[in-house]
């Protein structure tokens, strides 16, 4: 018998593996189907799409004009009557124009149908700035579609979770919102062979540390643990916690996270005002007050229309400077 | 070939019934409204029941209807028990939805009844989904979308008609022309009043029907329903028709005289049907008036069935905010 | 640590009630300490700042030791830094990164100190002062590091010794004794007051008054030992390294039996100068703690005269020992009602066996007889005690 190696680790860009869970879900279940702009025969706005069309054919990965009220109400009505669609939209910039679908339809069908009906619904959007698009291009609205009872809302910030967050995400009975950060698309990494799937609903930490708790969630992610890098030099060792599930939000981690290390610096890059921080922080405030030995701390985008120049985009993103600066202050108070 | 309508003595019969029962049926809910056991708002059909009634009558179980907040027409014509629908209004457990939806989120999974919506327009890529849902799955069935002509100005019609004739969905879209977008009359709305012609627009084939003409309107239904079986196309109904009340109960009525009103009322698909059947002897007096109180007997029952119904617990209150499962 | 008895040779830390930077008064509770007659609370009769704490809790020290330091009134220690303790110390704080100094203003105190919750949940849990604290978290707050550092003590919860050890009483009280007999020459003298006057003026008083107004004979009896003290002031003092030392006040030690067996007779200072119902209320009071074990030090050692009255229950007559270093002890005996001769008539007429062991060494049967004489008078006349 010849001795079993371990499987070597595949190597992917996050696009990649967005890829290869979609290849996964039409594979596996003949109700999944794909709606979306540019999916099919353009391969897709971010190429996570290339090639879906030729392997599984027009009636599955459908191509749609410009109309993202209808098609997310498309998703809706298919997912009431028994199919599993994956709803594309291209960017959340976009998702505006399908807002009533999506609040008025499907989180509410199940609720006022007193349960009749399920929306199994999954939507996909690119999300967040960095890429010099202006204004309307580069908004980041996950904490708005986390204000939204009735919704999962998923923010896969690495390889793995892009791999297979949607598997998951398919089998919840419940319309989930899967947000990839543009800035994520070509980022590289491996993939554990030994994991073939996630859980949709704990945060987890991705750099244990005592001194301050690092919270925060999607495109921010690799920024953050560039500040942790950066922390540790200085001997300040920081906590980084991956949020991955901003609907429900895993409080028991959060809370575990600053309960040991007594400070918390959130980083967001929704406008600060009314942000998912504004959330998390008030949620530790709640239930982690005598725990903690110094005030709460974010870092978000500042509130301004996104403007193209590079420099003035780069000042309004979070970056890990900002990040590094907010946490020494913390520990080490000047 | 057209289907003919069988104007048989039975038919009939029913087709005044089924009309009769939403008038009286409306009525009950003014007197419940008034009593303040129903709130919030109340869209009522009187004037319209041709309408529904005649397109129903075209449908079978298999299809799927969506609807209006104006809904009461549709889903007593559809065959939904009253008993759940004043259950509903009157915010009971025994209603067709627990009492979350009210009056104008009615939905019913049996009669595929999928609502019920309160946003204009809100209920169209709906009837896609379910249309595009049925066809993927081999289910010969037809989705009617009911929609007034306020609808047709929201970006979610011409969503809609567009991407239904592109992907070829079974769907039949039932215009209620009732020449007034709450206050707004189609006139000052529209830029073309023509119904059937902005559907031509996305080369959607449609005719436009007396909706006050219950024969009418089910011969063009069944007409439409055929078309679209054959052609695997979507089809577009325009119905004109009048409402005889307000808007809603908070309306007073300011855009239209009551000269308007009471000029359509005496044009209206009752008064016009009946008259229709007893001149041509096919229905006598003594059974019209048998049959209002069958209904009344009918509706009575539906309102203590609702009356009697218990209150969802307070504690519930966040079930199927998310649902544990898809019911099957 | 105070002698806080006669035959007090050491006594054991059990609770500190300051901190080190504490303001103190004279008069405050500043620690307790557990003696052979049970925990006694320690006063402290200067005022000023806890500077040095200098034994830990459970440590049993002799008569003597100093317990602690207090700094004079109005000087505040430039920076509070805390005094290593010889025994005990708390937790190892956390090891923390390199901690920078808050900026060298005077510690907060009038304005609102910045502290953070885990912080000032740690100071409660340790029983720790913060206004003493520098913070060195974010805007100055104090946070979690500078509490812990701070610690010194580990401070068990304030717990009041309950119930009395008995068999050490007993010993002390023997101790005591024998010492007096073996010290002071005693010399008795007695009389018999007829209480008449006094418990009818008694009955009238307390009738006019609701039941927690009402006075008990006792108190009548102590007010006039008290005042007849000014009449024969060479028995209210010490003897003391062979002369008599007057007391600075008449300070009546008032003897008090405890259940199973026990004696105390703790002060009630200026009993002369108290009007009825607030010696009432003070012999009240002093029972209530003496039982409950929760006397003061000077309680113990500032009575100038002992007074000793059996009560209800006792003997006729009291003979009793003087507690040295006192000089004299009163004793009242049980209200009896005996024959008596008024004017001409016998009639019964409730009467006290007033006694009184003396020093004689001090003083002698004569002025011993004019003190019980004055005391016989004043109780005629109840209503000028």
């Amino acid at each position: 018998m010849a001795s079993q190696e371990p499987p070597s680790p595949l190597r992917m860009t996050y696009r990649e593996a967005c890829k290869q869970a979609l290849r996964q879900a039409l594979a596996a279940d003949p109700r999944v189907f794909l709606m979306g702009e540019d999916i099919g025969g353009y391969g897709g706005c971010y190429a996570v799409t290339k090639g879906l069309l030729e392997e599984f054919g027009g009636e599955r990965i459908r191509d749609t004009p410009l109309s993202e009220s209808a098609f997310v109400g498309a998703g809706i009505g298919a997912a009431m009557v028994g199919m599993r669609p994956i709803v594309e939209i291209m960017t959340v910039n976009f998702s505006l124009l399908a807002l009533d679908q999506i609040l008025n339809n499907a989180v509410t069908i199940p609720y006022m149908s007193g349960g009749q009906f399920a929306v199994p619904l999954v939507i996909r959007m690119a999300t967040g700035g960095g890429r010099r698009v202006a204004a309307q291009h580069s908004h980041s609205l996950e904490g708005w579609y986390a204000h939204i009872p009735g919704l999962r809302i998923l923010t896969p910030a690495t390889i793995e979770d892009a791999r297979f967050m949607l598997i998951e995400a398919l089998k919840d009975p419940n319309p989930t919102i899967i947000f990839e950060h543009v800035m994520l698309y070509n980022m590289e990494g491996e993939l554990d062979p030994a994991v073939a799937s996630v859980d949709i609903s704990a945060a987890r930490v991705r750099r244990a540390g005592a001194d301050v708790s690092l919270v925060t969630y999607g495109g921010s992610l690799f920024k953050t643990l560039g500040a942790a890098e950066q922390l540790s030099k200085e001997g300040i060792d920081a906590e980084v916690v991956d949020l991955r599930v901003l609907r429900p939000l895993d409080a028991r981690t959060i809370l575990a996270s600053v309960t040991k290390t007594r400070r918390c610096v959130i980083v967001d890059e929704g406008w600060r005002s009314g942000s998912l921080s504004a959330e998390i922080g008030m949620r530790i405030a709640e239930e982690a007050f005598f725990e903690l030995d110094a005030p709460l701390r974010r870092v978000c985008g500042r509130e301004v229309p996104m403007p193209y120049a590079a420099h003035l985009e780069d000042a309004c993103l979070p970056q890990a400077e900002s990040i590094v600066l907010a946490a020494r202050e913390l520990v080490r108070p000047s | 070939m057209t289907p003919k309508v069988h104007l048989d003595h039975n038919h009939l019969r029913h087709l005044l019934k089924a009309m009769i029962r939403i008038r009286r049926f409306e009525a009950k809910c003014v007197e419940l409204y008034q009593a303040q056991k129903i709130l919030g708002f109340l869209h009522l059909y009187d004037g319209e029941e041709a309408v529904s009634v005649g397109v129903m009558e075209a449908l079978g179980p298999q299809d799927a209807v969506i609807a209006t907040y104006r809904e009461h027409g549709q889903a007593l014509a559809r065959g939904v028990d009253p008993g759940c629908l004043v259950g509903e209004m009157l915010g009971k457990l025994n209603g067709c939805c627990r009492g979350r939806g009210g009056s104008m989120h009615f939905f019913h999974r049996q009669h595929r009844f999928y609502g019920g919506n309160a946003i204009v327009g809100g209920g169209l890529p709906l009837a896609l989904g379910v249309a595009l849902g049925d066809k993927m799955q081999g289910r010969k069935a037809v989705t009617a979308c009911f929609f007034g002509d306020g609808a047709a100005d929201e970006g979610e019609f011409h969503e809609t008609l567009n991407l239904a004739k592109l992907w070829r969905l079974p769907i039949l879209f039932v215009c209620e022309n009732n020449l007034y977008a709450m206050g707004m009359a189609v006139e000052r709305a529209e830029a073309d009043t023509d119904f059937v012609h902005k559907a031509s627009g996305y080369k959607i084939e449609g005719e436009r029907v007396d909706g006050m003409d219950v024969v009418a309107v089910e011969s063009a239904a069944r007409k439409a329903i055929e078309r679209i079986r054959a052609s695997s196309d979507p089809y577009f109904l325009e119905c004109r028709t009048y409402r005889f009340r307000a808007h809603s109960m908070f309306d007073a009525q300011l855009y239209r005289s009551k000269e308007e009103v009471e000029a359509w009322r005496k044009k209206g698909p009752i008064g016009r049907f009946q008259t229709w059947l007893e001149e041509n002897h096919l229905i006598k007096r003594e059974e019209v008036l048998e049959m209002e109180k069958a209904i009344d007997a009918e509706i009575a029952q539906a309102v203590a069935f609702a009356e009697a119904g218990p209150l969802e617990p307070i504690s519930d209150v966040e079930r199927f905010v998310t649902m544990e499962e898809v019911p099957a | 640590m105070p002698a806080l008895g006669a035959d007090m040779e050491a006594g054991t830390l059990v609770q500190w009630c300051v901190k080190l930077g504490d303001r103190v008064k004279s008069g405050d509770v500043i620690a307790v300490v557990e003696t052979q007659k049970g925990a006694i609370e320690v006063e402290v009769f200067v005022d000023g700042v806890v500077s040095n704490i200098l034994v830990p809790v459970g440590e049993r020290v002799p008569v003597g030791t100093v317990l602690a330091r207090i700094d004079g009134a109005g000087e505040m220690p430039a920076a509070a830094e805390p005094v290593a303790v010889a025994t005990r110390t708390p937790t190892p704080p956390r090891a923390a990164p390199e901690v920078r100094r808050a900026k060298p203003e005077a510690a907060p105190q009038a304005s609102r100190q910045k502290v953070t919750p885990v912080a000032r949940r740690r100071a409660a849990e340790l029983h720790l002062d913060l206004t003493v604290l520098k913070g060195s978290g974010v805007e100055g707050s104090i946070r979690l590091a500078d509490v812990e550092a701070a610690a010194l003590i580990q401070t068990p919860p304030p717990t009041v010794k309950k119930g009395l050890d008995l068999a050490e009483m007993r010993k002390a009280i023997a101790a005591a004794m024998s010492r007096s007999k073996r010290e002071i020459p005693h010399y008795y003298l007695s009389d018999t007051v007829d209480l008449h006057a006094a418990l009818a003026w008694l009955e009238h008083f307390n009738a006019e008054r609701p039941p927690i107004e009402r006075i008990l004979p006792a108190v009548l009896f102590l007010k006039a030992a008290a005042l007849a003290l000014h009449e024969q002031p060479k028995l209210n003092g010490f003897y003391e390294n062979g002369a008599f030392v007057p007391g600075d006040g008449v300070h009546v030690g008032w003897a008090i039996a405890l259940r199973g067996g026990g004696l105390i007779a703790p002060a009630i200072r200026e009993a002369d100068k108290k009007p009825l119902a607030e010696l009432m209320a003070a012999m009240r009071d002093l029972v209530e703690r003496s039982r409950r074990g929760g006397l003061r030090g000077s309680e113990l050692t500032s009575p100038t005269v002992t007074v000793t009255n059996v009560g209800d229950r006792g003997a006729e007559t009291v003979t009793g020992v003087i507690y040295p270093p006192q000089v004299a002890l009163v004793g009242f005996g049980r209200v009896v009602v005996r024959p008596w001769v008024v004017e001409d008539r016998i009639e019964g007429r409730p009467v006290v066996s007033l006694s009184l062991a003396a020093d004689h060494r001090v003083t002698d049967g004569h002025l011993g007889g004019l003190y019980l004489a004055a005391i016989a008078r004043l109780l005629q006349e109840p209503e000028k005690l």
